[in-house]
C-alpha cells in the first residue's frame, strides 16, 4: 500500500517552478496589447500574484490557477497543500475567494483511490476558504500534479500592490521558512516528526486568517512567499527601487530547518534561487544554513507584507495569535547600492 | 579515487551520495557524474562549506564531472585542531555557557527572547562548542516542549555538549514532565561545573 504512494512524490511542491530567471526571458518576448485595457489594474507587469480586471467601482475580479506535484506522500494531505497553496494568491492581493476549479494530471494505471483523495482534501480546504468548486479538467499524464485556478472579488480601491513598499517600512511574515528543506529531508528519511509536522501544518495553513488581519492595516505591499524563496519574492516587491534590510535572527523558521541546511539536503531550486537574486543580496557574518533559508523554496508560504513601523507591533500581536512562527523580518529603505542587506 | 555516477538523479541525491563517500575517505578524491548545471553548483557549494578543493568540467550538454579533493594539507589541519583541542581540554580551559534568563539582555521582554533564540542558534554555528550548557530560572523555559530553541539544543546536545537544567527550576514553573532535551540536575552539580569551569558565558 505505502509502495504507490512512494512512486507518488518525487519531489515537488514549489520545488518544481521553472526558475524566475528563466520565466522572465520567456515572458519579455511575448507581444503585448496595442491598447491598454485600462479595467485591467494588475497584469503580469509587476510579476504580481494574480491579475486584478474591474467590473465595476465597487468589484474586481481576482484570476489566478497554480499547480504543482506532490511534495508529500499523504494523498489528502497534498491535496490540502495544493489547494491553500493555490488560494493564497488571492489573499496576497487581498480578495475574497469565490470559485475555483480543479486542475488535474494523473496516470491512468494509478489507484483512483489516491485522486480521490487529493479532491477531497482540495474541496476542503476551498469550502473553508469561503467558496465553491465548480469543476475541473483532468489529463492523463505520467506523474499527478494538482492544482486550482481560483476567482476572487475585491474592492478595486483595497487591493494590496505587489511592488508598493515605502521607505521605513518594516517588513513582516506570518509563516515559518524551511518548509522546502524539511520537505527535502523527509524525502530521504531524514526529518525529525516535529519538524514534518509543523511544515505540514504551516503548508495546509489558509493564508485567509493573516490576509484578514492585514486588511485592517495600511498596507504598502504583500505578497505570499512561494517558489522563488523570501529573497526572490522581496526582491519583486523593491522593484520599484528599493532596497530593503534583514535581521537573520528574527526570520521565523522551523527549527530543524537550518540543521538539514547543514546536512546539504539541498534542492535544485533553492540553488536556481540563488542564482537568480545573488547579486542584490549582500550577506553580513550569516551562517550558511541560514542563506540557504533564505533562498529555500517554500510551498504555500506565508504573506509578507510591508507595512508603517507603527502599526506592525499589533500587526504581529494579531498574526501571532494564528499560532504558527512568524515576525518582523527587516526593514524597508531608498534605494541603496544592494537591494538587500541580511545581517 | 572514488567515482560517482549521479547522472539521471535529482537535487539533494548527488550531494548526499558525495558527501557519504567522502565522509568515508580520509585522502584522495571523487569524481561526481552529473547531467545538469545546478548540480554541480550544489555539489561546489558542498565543498566549499566543507573547506575541500574542487574543480568541474562540463563534458557535454547532459553530462558535468566535478571533482572534490581531500589533500594531506586538510589532514594536517585537521590533527593540528585535534591537538589543539586536547589542550584545551583541560579543566582551566572547560567552557560553561549560562542560561539563567530565557530573555537576553534587559530592556524590553519580547526582544530579549528573540534575542536568546538567535543566540542559541549562533552558537551551534561556532567552531567550538561549549562543553556544558547550564540552564536554570527562567533559563529552564528553553529546553521544554514547545521551546524554539529546543532543535538547536538537540544538535549540540548530539554533538557531545551536556545540557543540564535545574530540577528546581523546572518544578517551580511546572514544567517538569516537559524536558525535551539534555537532562535534570541539581544545584550540587551546577556549583560543581561552576567552580571547575574554564570560561563561563553568560550571553
Amino acid at each position: 500500500m505505502k509502495q504507490e504512494e512512494i512512486v507518488f512524490c518525487k519531489g515537488g511542491g514549489c520545488t518544481a517552478k521553472l526558475g524566475a530567471g528563466v520565466l522572465e526571458r520567456v515572458l519579455s518576448c511575448l507581444p503585448k496589447p496595442d491598447v491598454k485595457d485600462e479595467n485591467l489594474l494588475i497584469g503580469y507587469e509587476s510579476s504580481d500574484d494574480a491579475a486584478v480586471y474591474r467590473i465595476s467601482d465597487e468589484i474586481a475580479i481576482v484570476q489566478t490557477l497554480d499547480f504543482f506535484p506532490p511534495m508529500v506522500e499523504d494523498p489528502y494531505t497534498f491535496g490540502q497543500i495544493a489547494a491553500a497553496n493555490a488560494l493564497s494568491d488571492i489573499y496576497a492581493m487581498g480578495g475574497e475567494v469565490r470559485t475555483a476549479l480543479n486542475i488535474v494530471c494523473f496516470p491512468e494505471k494509478m489507484d483512483l483511490q489516491i485522486l480521490g483523495e487529493i479532491m477531497q482534501g482540495g474541496n476542503e480546504k476551498v469550502l473553508e476558504a469561503g467558496g465553491v468548486l465548480v469543476g475541473g479538467h483532468s489529463i492523463a499524464d505520467t506523474d499527478v500534479k494538482y492544482g486550482l485556478s481560483v476567482m476572487g472579488t475585491i474592492h478595486p480601491q483595497h487591493i494590496f500592490s505587489n511592488d508598493g513598499v515605502q521607505a521605513d517600512d518594516v517588513l513582516l511574515l506570518t509563516k515559518p521558512l524551511g518548509v522546502g528543506l524539511v520537505c527535502t529531508a523527509a524525502r530521504i528519511g531524514e526529518a525529525s516528526k516535529e519538524a514534518y509536522d509543523l511544515a505540514i501544518r504551516s503548508m495546509t495553513t489558509l493564508n485567509k486568517y493573516a490576509s484578514e488581519i492585514l486588511r485592517k492595516y495600511q498596507i504598502h505591499g504583500c505578497t505570499d512567499v512561494t517558489g522563488f524563496g523570501l529573497l526572490g519574492h522581496l526582491k519583486e516587491m523593491l522593484a520599484k527601487g528599493y532596497s530593503a534590510e534583514l535581521d537573520s535572527i528574527c526570520i521565523p523558521h522551523i527549527p530543524e530547518s537550518l540543521a538539514y541546511a547543514d546536512a546539504f539536503y539541498l534542492t535544485a531550486a533553492a540553488q536556481r534561487n540563488r542564482n537568480h537574486v545573488e547579486d542584490l543580496v549582500e550577506f553580513q557574518g550569516v551562517p550558511f544554513a541560514m542563506e540557504e533559508l533564505l533562498f529555500d523554496p517554500q510551498t504555500s508560504g506565508g504573506l509578507l507584507a510591508s507595512l508603517p513601523k507603527e502599526e506592525a507591533q499589533q500587526a504581529l500581536q494579531e498574526i501571532q495569535a494564528l499560532g504558527l512562527p512568524c515576525g518582523i523580518i527587516g526593514r524597508v529603505l531608498k534605494k541603496e547600492k544592494q537591494s538587500i542587506l541580511v545581517r | 579515487m572514488e567515482r560517482i555516477d549521479a547522472r539521471g538523479k535529482t537535487c539533494p541525491l548527488p550531494v548526499i551520495e558525495t558527501k557519504k563517500v567522502l565522509d568515508t575517505m580520509k585522502e584522495g578524491s571523487v569524481t561526481v557524474l552529473v547531467d545538469n548545471a545546478i548540480a554541480v553548483q550544489n555539489l561546489c557549494k558542498m565543498a566549499e562549506q566543507k573547506k575541500m578543493q574542487y574543480s568541474s568540467e562540463k563534458q557535454s550538454e547532459d553530462c558535468y564531472t566535478v571533482t572534490i579533493t581531500i589533500s594531506e594539507d586538510s589532514q594536517t589541519t585537521a590533527n593540528q585542531s585535534e591537538t589543539v583541542s586536547c589542550i584545551l581540554d583541560n579543566r582551566e580551559q572547560k567552557t560553561v555557557v549560562v542560561l539563567s534568563s530565557d530573555c537576553m539582555g534587559n530592556g524590553d521582554d519580547v526582544l530579549g527572547r528573540i534575542l536568546m533564540k538567535g543566540f542559541v542558534y549562533a552558537l551551534t554555528e561556532q567552531e567550538h562548542l561549549p562543553e556544558t550548557i547550564l540552564l536554570y530560572n527562567g533559563g529552564a523555559k528553553l529546553s521544554v516542549e514547545g521551546a524554539e530553541t529546543v532543535a538547536d539544543l538537540k544538535l549540540m546536545e548530539a554533538q557531545g555538549v551536556e545540557i543540564l537544567t535545574c530540577g528546581t527550576c523546572l518544578n517551580h514553573y511546572g514544567l517538569s514532565e516537559k524536558l525535551a532535551v539534555g537532562s535534570v540536575t541539581n544545584m550540587y552539580r551546577i556549583a560543581e561545573i561552576l567552580a571547575n569551569a574554564g570560561k563561563v558565558i553568560r550571553p
